[in-house]
């Protein structure tokens, strides 16, 4: 993955976040719900089907497991690789998660839908991190993935060549 | 205009947008995804998709991938953030309400419309409970006046019926965002390629497709274009987008899918119960029809004008409505709004009344006496004695569609020969009437 600069959050070139999914394996889901009908659930549902090692954090529920993957009190106890965070939480919360990233050698750190945090992000830049702000991996990966189009929306990908399902 | 696409302008999204060649396949004109239903990978995925966790195709009622394409074509020419096709423009209509609407409520249209919609809105609504309150097209204050706390939508015919009206969009736009209600826009006479109304701050599109879309009168079918701007997420007027939604296991369309809930809505739960989907066969049609918009309405504004110049100097005819001719009073607003022209469907009044216009129906021998609008072929009507006669007189005369009114939507033959058509069936006329 080339190193990140400084980039405009409030367009997102289909490049960029094409890059980024491709690129990663293992999310670990910060704010990620037990609940099944939760957007957080659905979103982890989705990308686990699509291959992702996703690993839920949360430190309030009490279940051991989300989608049959063991829960996180916090980014610092996971054991394994982890190349993105994906953060469904308040944005206030957002720069001390950045702070962990970066401990814990993420190389992405993407906040979803409505939220932003340019101090965060700038943390996250120079640090080396791939930004992402107020989008969800979900819709963006069926967007350029050639789902999302399914439901009648405008993705605004034009192509000459066959659509890579995944 | 807007810039639809980061890269490309409207033309190219025209042929290109929600059409990639074919995943399987690599067809390079879009497949007719003839069926009713899809496979199942296994109960997971099923469930999935039936829970709204995951994109794909459960049954052609809710959607189907020729369908799809066509949403996403309309969508992205609209700068929208979502389609949903549906059976007609009519159905497009209820659908593009159904979310907003409960019994008791009312929506404020404009009285400047298709009969049909005077009649779906006026009487038919009301057996769900819904209260349309009609008010001056022309008088942006009579919109605002209207408004209750009942109020649920604002409706409008941007380029309206049945000719040569234009709408201060912007006025009216202005209007619904202080009473905190969207505003839905029938844009089928303009099509995108002419007016765009999410520019001037509608929240809300609706066409028939049958018309300029398809373009050649041969393909039935509607859609309704989300802006994806209006904030429904927490607004207690909306309940079926901001409360949690019992079909669907206390899902909250707003929540969950953001910007993406009215759309989601429309297959899951519109589409799902009321069933006016279209067939597969038709969004395909309007596909391959929409390809070639730009350059056919670029044709029929152009004749039309010629025509619509013509036939204001015609001895045999008292008043032409047109908003490219100076003479209307629409001519600034269409400067405005249609500044690459304003259509090709306008009305103009024969002299001899009632009778004279039944007549010029008889004698011209190119423009075919049918109602319909929006196609290669030119047309001809009465709106008096057909789209419209369900009217009271004083509803006649208010939706411009008087007994002398005749309505034409102009085609793309050559212009001296429909010129010469008109003349001729106008000068038999009077000499008919003499």
């Amino acid at each position: 993955m080339p190193s990140s600069t400084f980039i405009d959050h409030s367009s997102y070139r289909d490049s960029h976040i094409r890059e980024i999914l491709n690129n990663v394996n293992s999310i670990a889901m910060v704010g990620a719900s037990a609940t099944w009908n939760r957007p957080s659930n659905f979103v982890m549902k989705y990308l686990l089907q699509k291959g992702y090692k996703v690993i839920p954090v949360n430190p309030n529920t009490k279940e051991k497991e989300i989608c049959g993957e063991k829960v996180f009190g916090d980014l610092a106890s996971i054991s394994g690789t982890v190349d993105m965070v994906d953060m469904f939480r308040p944005e206030h919360e957002a720069h001390e998660l950045v702070e962990d990233a970066i401990k814990i050698g993420a190389k992405v750190f993407w906040m979803q839908l409505e939220i932003f945090n340019n101090n965060a992000a700038q943390l996250a830049e120079k640090a080396g991190l791939q930004v992402v702000m107020n989008r969800c991996p979900k819709i963006e990966y069926a967007r350029l993935f050639g789902e999302l189009g399914w439901g009648g929306i405008n993705t605004g990908v034009i192509s000459n060549s066959r659509r890579r399902l995944k | 205009m807007k810039k639809l696409h980061p890269q490309y302008g409207f033309n190219t999204l025209a042929v290109h947008a929600g059409t990639a060649p074919d995943p399987t396949t690599g067809a390079r004109c879009f497949p007719i995804y003839q069926t009713s239903s899809y496979v199942f990978d296994d109960a997971d995925h099923a469930a999935s998709l039936f829970n709204l966790q995951a994109p794909g195709f459960i049954y052609s009622r809710l959607s189907n991938p020729t369908v799809a394409a066509l949403e996403e074509k309309l969508a992205t020419l609209e700068g929208g953030r979502g389609g949903t096709v549906t059976s007609s423009g009519h159905a497009a209509e209820t659908l593009a309400l159904f979310p907003l609407m409960a019994p008791g409520m009312e929506v404020i249209v404009a009285n400047k419309l298709y009969g049909g919609t005077i009649n779906l809105m006026g009487k038919s609504y009301r057996k769900f409970g819904w209260s349309a309150v009609f008010v001056d097209a022309d008088n942006p204050e009579d919109f605002h006046r209207a408004v209750t706390e009942k109020t649920r939508a604002i409706f409008v015919e941007n380029l309206a019926n049945p000719g040569g009206v234009v709408i201060d969009l912007e006025a009216i736009a202005k209007v619904a965002n202080e009473a905190g209600v969207p505003l839905v826009v029938d844009n089928t006479m303009a099509t995108p390629y002419l007016s765009q109304p999410f520019e001037w701050g509608a929240d809300i599109v609706v066409h028939s497709t049958t018309k300029f879309l398809s373009g050649q009168g041969n393909a039935l079918g509607g859609v309704v274009i989300d802006s994806g701007k209006f904030a429904w997420l927490g607004n207690s007027k909306y309940p079926s987008l901001s409360e949690p939604s019992p079909e669907y296991n206390g899902l909250t369309f707003a929540e969950t899918f953001g910007d993406l809930a009215y759309t989601m809505y429309s297959h899951a739960i519109s589409l799902r119960d009321l069933g006016c989907s279209q067939s597969p066969m038709n969004a395909w049609i309007t596909l391959n029809g929409i390809e070639t918009l730009p350059l056919r309405i670029e044709r029929h504004c152009s004749n039309a004008l010629a025509i619509a110049q013509f036939l204001e100097k015609h001895p045999n005819v008292e008043w032409v409505s047109h908003a490219g001719l100076r003479s209307s009073p629409y001519y600034e607003l269409g400067k405005k709004y249609l500044p690459a022209g304003t259509g090709s469907v306008f009305t103009f009044g024969v002299k001899g009344g009632y009778e004279s216009g039944i007549k010029m129906l008889e004698m011209v021998e190119l423009f075919s006496h049918v109602a319909n609008l929006g196609d290669t072929h030119s047309l001809i009507l009465h709106p008096a004695s057909t789209t419209h006669r369900q009217l009271s007189e004083e509803q006649l005369i208010e939706a411009g569609a008087g007994a002398e009114v005749i309505r034409i939507s102009v085609g793309i033959e050559c212009l001296e020969d429909l010129i010469a058509d008109l003349d001729q069936a106008l000068n038999s006329l009077y000499r008919s009437s003499n």
